[in-house]
C-alpha cells in the first residue's frame, strides 16, 4: 500500500528543508535498521520524521502499555514486523500475578485493520490466548514469523491454529512459555503441501509429536535452517531427521538417552558427520558420556553451544570443547564445576558469552557448582568475554577485580551469588569493591545484576562510574535510601531499574522524579515504599503510570510491589483488581473505589507540528528538544 | 513459588526410627555417643544443628551448624519457571540413578558437601577424594590408633546413629550403613582411640 497523497499535501509547505523528494528520502531511510537510529532520524525535521514513519517496516515496543496500538498504527502506516514486550521481567520469577495484563489481543485487533499484511510478530512476556493465536492465523494472510518467548495463556491448540492456517509461515519459535501442553498433535496440522518453514523451535514442549508427520515436514521444507526438537524426540528419531536436513545451521537435539544399537550409533554418527554448516547446538537432554562423541563431527564450525540442560561433568565438557575451536557462546550447568570452567578457559579463546546455570538452585548446603575459581579461570583464557551470567555460591572481591581486569570489555555482567546478602567468603567484607571494580573497569557496561552483601557504597560506585549502564537489577542489597538515590542521580543512560528486597523507601523513590520519564520502567518490590509515597509520585509526574500490587495480609500503607513506567496513553484500563493504578486524574474518582474512567485523548499524540497538546504542553521547536516530550516520549516508549 | 528440594531433616528421621533398646533409653537427639556401645569409638558430643536464621546474614556458623533451611524466598534465585521445572525432576532422577549421596561436613568449613559413595572403589579412593575436596591430609589409618599423621580424621554416622571412624568396618558394610560423613580435627581426632 502506498503513501496516502492527501496526507502528503497537508505537510507540504514552504518550510520543507530537504531538497529530496519524499520517495528518495524514504528509500534512503529504509536502509536504516536500528530503531535507535531511526528514532534519532525522526527528530531531525518534519520531512525526515514523515519519511522515516513511512519507511519504518519494523516497530519495537519495549513496554506494551507505554503506547496504544492505534497510535502506533497512525504513526507508522507500513509496518510489516512488530516486536512487543509486556510484563515486567520479574514476572519470570513468579513475582507478578498471572492475570496482570499485557494481553496481545487488542493489538491484534488493531493490526488486523491497519496492518493486514503483517508478516512478523515477536512477543515477550505477553498474555496470549488460543483465541488470539487463531485470530492471528486467520487474519493475516502474509504472516510468516511467530516468536513467543516467556509468554503464557495459550495451549498447543493455539499452535495447531497457526500450523493449520498460516500458509506462508517461515518461523515458529516457541520458547520457555507458560503453555498448556495438551498434546503434540499441533505439529500434524501443517498441511502436506506446506513447505516454507525455515525455523522450527518446539524444544520446550514436552508432549509427544507424531514423528512421521515431523519427518515429512522436515523433508519437504528444503529451506529449513533451524530445528530445535523437544525431549520427546529420541536418538533414533534424530538420526532420521538429520538425514532429511543436513543443511541445518542450528540444531536442538531431543533426548540423548542411551538406547542405540551399534548399527544405529554408526548411522547417527554418519548423520552428524553430514552437518557441516552447524553453528548452534542445543537440547542435549540426558546427555551422557558415551553419546557425546556423536556430536563431535558437527562441532567444527560451532559458535554457540547450549548445554544448559545437560548434566555434564568436567571431563565430558572438556572433551566436547576440544572439538569446538570457534566457540563464541557457551551455556552450561554448574555440574561441570570449576574444573570444567578451567577447560573452557583453556579451549575457548574466542569465547564472548558464558552463562552458567545452577543445577541445584534450592539446596543451600550443597556445593556442587562453581565458585569464583571457575570464572577466574575463564577470564584468564577468554579475554574477549563480554557477556556473563554466573550463578554461584561463593565469590570474593579480589576475584571479581581480577576477572574484569582480564576482561575489561564486559557489556553484560550478571552475577548471582545465590545466598542473599552473602559477603566475600574469604574476608567477610561486603562485595562493594567487586562491583566497584566492574563499573570502573568496564566502561562499556550496559547491563548489570548485583548480588551478595552490598552497602550503599556499591551504588555510589555505580552512579559514579556506570556511564553506559541501561539495565540494573538489584536484590537484597543497600543500606539506606542513599543507595537508590545514587543510582538515579548517576547512570545517565539508565532505562530499566528493577529492585527487590532492599531498604529503599519513599525518599529514594521520589529522588528519581526527574529520571523516570527518561527510563522505560522501574520495579520495586519488598522495599520500604508506602502508598503515600506512590501517590505523591503519581501526583508529581502525571506522565508516569504508577501501579501498585499488594501482597496478601500486608499493611494497608505498604506498597509491596511498585511498577512505574512512562506512557503516552495514561493509566491502563485493563488492570485487574490486584493492580492499583495511581494517577492524579484518578485520585478523585478513586475515593469511592470506582474504576478509572480516564480519557485517553488527554494524552493523544498531536499531529505534526503545531497542534498543542491538550495537557498544555508547549511546542518549543527544535531548538529545545527537551520540550518535545510527546515526540520524545514516543521514541522512549519504543526503545 | 513451586519446586524446591525438601530439606532432609535428620532429626525427624531419628524420631520416627524403630530401634531396639530398653525402655527408657530414649533416642537422644544429641549426636553425642555414649561410649558404651561395642566397637564404636567414643566421640565428643557434637553440637546440635543450629537454629533457623531467617535474615540473609553475613556470618555463617562453622562446622556442622549449618543454618536450618531458610524459608524459600519467592522468585530467588532468579531462574525462569521453565528451567526450574525441567531441572527438578531431572536432579532427582540423576541422584536416584547415580547412587549414594551422603553429606560431608568438615569442622571449620562453611558449607557441607555432598559426594556419591558409589563412585569410589574403596577407602583409599574415598580418602583421597576427601583430601582433595577439603584440601587437607588425613594420614594413615590403623585399627588400633585411628588416623595418625595429621590433625584430621574422617568419621561417619551409621544407620544406628553412632559415629564411627571411617575404615573401621569393611567397605561394603560401610557403603550400606554410612549416612553422613564428618571430618573432625584437632584434639577430637587425636583423642580417638579404640574401644570405649
Amino acid at each position: 500500500m502506498g503513501p496516502n497523497p492527501k496526507m502528503r499535501k497537508e505537510f507540504f509547505d514552504s518550510t520543507r528543508s530537504s531538497p529530496f523528494p519524499d520517495e528518495v528520502l524514504e528509500r534512503v531511510l529504509s536502509l536504516l535498521k536500528s530503531h535507535k537510529d531511526r528514532s534519532a532520524v525522526s527528530l531531525v525535521c518534519k520531512d525526515w520524521y514523515n519519511a522515516e514513519s513511512w519507511s519504518r517496516a519494523h516497530v519495537f515496543i519495549g513496554n506494551c502499555y507505554s503506547v496504544s496500538p492505534e497510535i502506533v498504527a497512525r504513526r507508522f502506516p507500513r509496518v510489516k514486523s512488530v516486536t512487543l514486550k509486556g510484563k515486567p521481567r520479574f514476572s519470570d520469577f513468579n513475582l507478578v500475578p498471572e492475570n496482570w495484563g499485557a494481553d496481545v489481543h487488542p493489538w491484534l485487533v488493531v493490526f488486523a485493520a491497519k496492518y493486514p499484511f503483517l508478516e512478523e510478530l515477536r512477543l515477550k512476556r505477553m498474555a496470549v490466548s488460543d483465541e488470539s493465536l487463531e485470530f492471528l492465523a486467520i487474519n493475516f494472510p502474509n504472516f510468516k514469523v511467530l516468536s513467543l518467548l516467556s509468554c503464557d495463556g495459550f495451549s498447543t491448540d493455539g499452535l495447531a491454529a497457526i500450523a493449520t492456517h498460516c500458509k506462508n509461515l517461515t518461523q515458529l519459535d516457541i520458547q520457555e512459555n507458560g503453555i498448556d501442553d495438551k498434546s503434540g498433535s499441533w505439529l500434524s496440522c501443517f498441511p502436506e503441501n506446506f513447505t516454507s518453514l525455515e525455523v522450527l523451535n518446539f524444544a520446550n514442549l514436552n508432549t509427544d509429536v507424531n514423528f512421521d508427520a515431523l519427518e515429512r515436514l522436515v523433508s519437504r521444507c528444503k529451506s529449513l535452517k533451524v530445528l530445535k526438537a523437544s525431549k520427546s524426540i529420541s536418538l533414533e528419531h534424530l538420526q532420521r531427521l538429520l538425514v532429511c536436513a543436513p543443511q541445518l545451521i542450528e540444531l536442538g537435539t531431543g533426548s540423548l538417552m542411551p538406547e542405540l544399537t551399534a548399527c544405529q550409533y554408526a548411522q547417527l554418527e554418519n548423520a552428524f558427520n553430514q552437518l557441516k554448516n552447524l553453528s548452534t547446538l542445543s537440547g542435549l537432554w540426558e546427555a551422557s558420556a558415551p553419546y557425546l562423541p556423536l556430536l563431535y563431527p558437527a562441532c567444527t564450525n560451532l559458535t554457540f553451544l547450549n548445554l544448559s540442560y545437560a548434566f555434564l561433568q568436567s571431563h565430558e565438557l572438556e572433551s566436547l570443547l576440544c572439538q569446538c575451536p570457534h566457540l563464541r557462546r557457551l551455556w552450561v550447568l554448574d555440574t561441570v564445576g570449576d574444573k570444567g570452567l578451567e577447560a573452557v578457559g583453556s579451549n575457548c579463546p574466542l569465547l564472548e558469552e558464558l552463562r552458567v546455570f545452577p543445577a541445584d538452585p534450592f539446596d543451600e548446603e550443597v556445593i556442587h557448582g562453581v565458585t569464583e575459581a571457575g570464572l577466574l579461570a575463564v577470564s584468564y583464557g577468554c579475554r574477549r568475554l563480554h557477556y556473563v551470567l554466573y550463578f554461584c555460591r561463593q565469590m570474593t572481591n579480589a576475584a571479581v577485580a581480577t576477572i574484569v581486569q582480564n576482561c575489561p570489555d564486559f557489556t553484560h555482567f550478571r552475577l548471582c551469588i545465590m545466598n542473599p546478602g552473602q559477603p566475600d567468603y574469604l574476608t567477610n567484607k561486603p562485595m562493594d569493591e567487586a562491583f566497584g571494580a566492574v563499573v570502573r573497569t568496564c566502561t562499556k557496561l550496559q547491563r548489570l545484576s548485583v548480588s551478595g552483601l552490598l552497602t550503599d557504597l556499591t551504588f555510589e560506585y555505580i552512579g559514579q562510574y556506570a556511564k553506559n549502564l541501561e539495565t540494573l537489577s538489584v536484590a537484597f542489597a543497600g543500606s539506606s535510601d542513599r543507595g537508590m538515590q545514587c543510582m538515579l542521580e548517576g547512570c545517565p543512560k539508565l532505562r530499566k531499574l528493577e529492585i527487590r528486597d532492599c531498604p529503599f523507601g519513599n525518599a529514594a523513590l521520589l529522588s528519581g522524579l526527574e529520571k523516570y520519564e527518561s527510563m522505560r520502567s522501574l520495579w520495586m518490590s519488598a522495599c520500604n515504599v508506602t502508598m503515600n509515597g506512590c501517590r505523591l509520585l503519581a501526583r508529581e509526574m502525571p506522565r508516569l503510570n504508577v501501579e501498585v500490587m499488594k501482597d496478601d495480609g500486608s499493611d494497608d500503607s505498604q506498597a509491596d510491589k511498585v511498577y512505574v513506567y512512562r506512557s503516552v496513553v495514561g493509566p491502563r484500563r485493563d488492570a485487574p483488581p490486584c493492580v492499583l493504578t495511581l494517577s492524579e486524574v484518578d485520585e478523585a474518582s478513586r475515593c469511592d473505589g470506582s474504576p478509572t474512567n480516564q480519557n485517553p485523548s488527554r494524552y493523544e499524540l498531536p499531529s505534526w507540528p503545531h497542534a498543542p497538546c491538550r495537557t498544555g504542553l508547549r511546542w518549543a521547536g527544535f531548538s529545545s528538544l527537551r520540550n518535545l516530550f510527546v515526540v520524545n516520549a514516543w521514541e522512549h516508549c519504543v526503545s | 513459588m513451586e519446586g524446591g528440594v525438601a530439606y532432609e531433616n535428620d532429626l525427624n528421621l531419628k524420631e520416627t526410627e524403630l530401634r531396639l533398646g530398653l525402655p527408657g533409653t530414649g533416642s537422644t537427639i544429641e549426636k553425642g555417643v555414649s561410649g558404651a556401645r561395642n566397637n564404636k569409638r567414643p566421640l565428643p558430643e557434637t553440637r546440635e544443628e543450629g537454629g533457623a536464621n531467617g535474615k540473609p546474614d553475613a556470618q555463617h556458623d562453622d562446622q556442622e551448624n549449618a543454618p536450618a533451611p531458610k524459608a524459600q524466598i519467592v522468585g530467588w534465585p532468579p531462574i525462569r519457571s521453565y528451567r526450574k521445572n525441567s531441572l527438578q525432576p531431572k536432579k532427582a532422577e540423576a541422584e536416584a540413578a547415580a547412587g549414594m549421596y551422603v553429606k560431608v561436613s568438615m569442622d571449620g568449613a562453611p558449607y557441607l558437601r555432598k559426594i556419591d559413595l558409589t563412585v569410589y572403589k574403596g577407602y583409599p579412593e574415598l580418602l583421597r577424594a576427601l583430601e582433595n575436596m577439603f584440601k587437607l591430609t588425613i594420614g594413615e589409618y590403623s585399627e588400633r590408633e585411628g588416623y595418625k599423621g595429621s590433625e584430621y580424621a574422617p568419621t561417619y554416622e551409621d544407620k544406628d546413629g553412632d559415629w564411627m571412624l571411617v575404615g573401621d568396618v569393611p567397605w561394603d558394610m560401610f557403603l550400606s550403613s554410612c549416612k553422613k560423613l564428618r571430618i573432625i580435627k584437632g584434639s577430637e581426632a587425636i583423642g580417638l582411640g579404640c574401644g570405649a
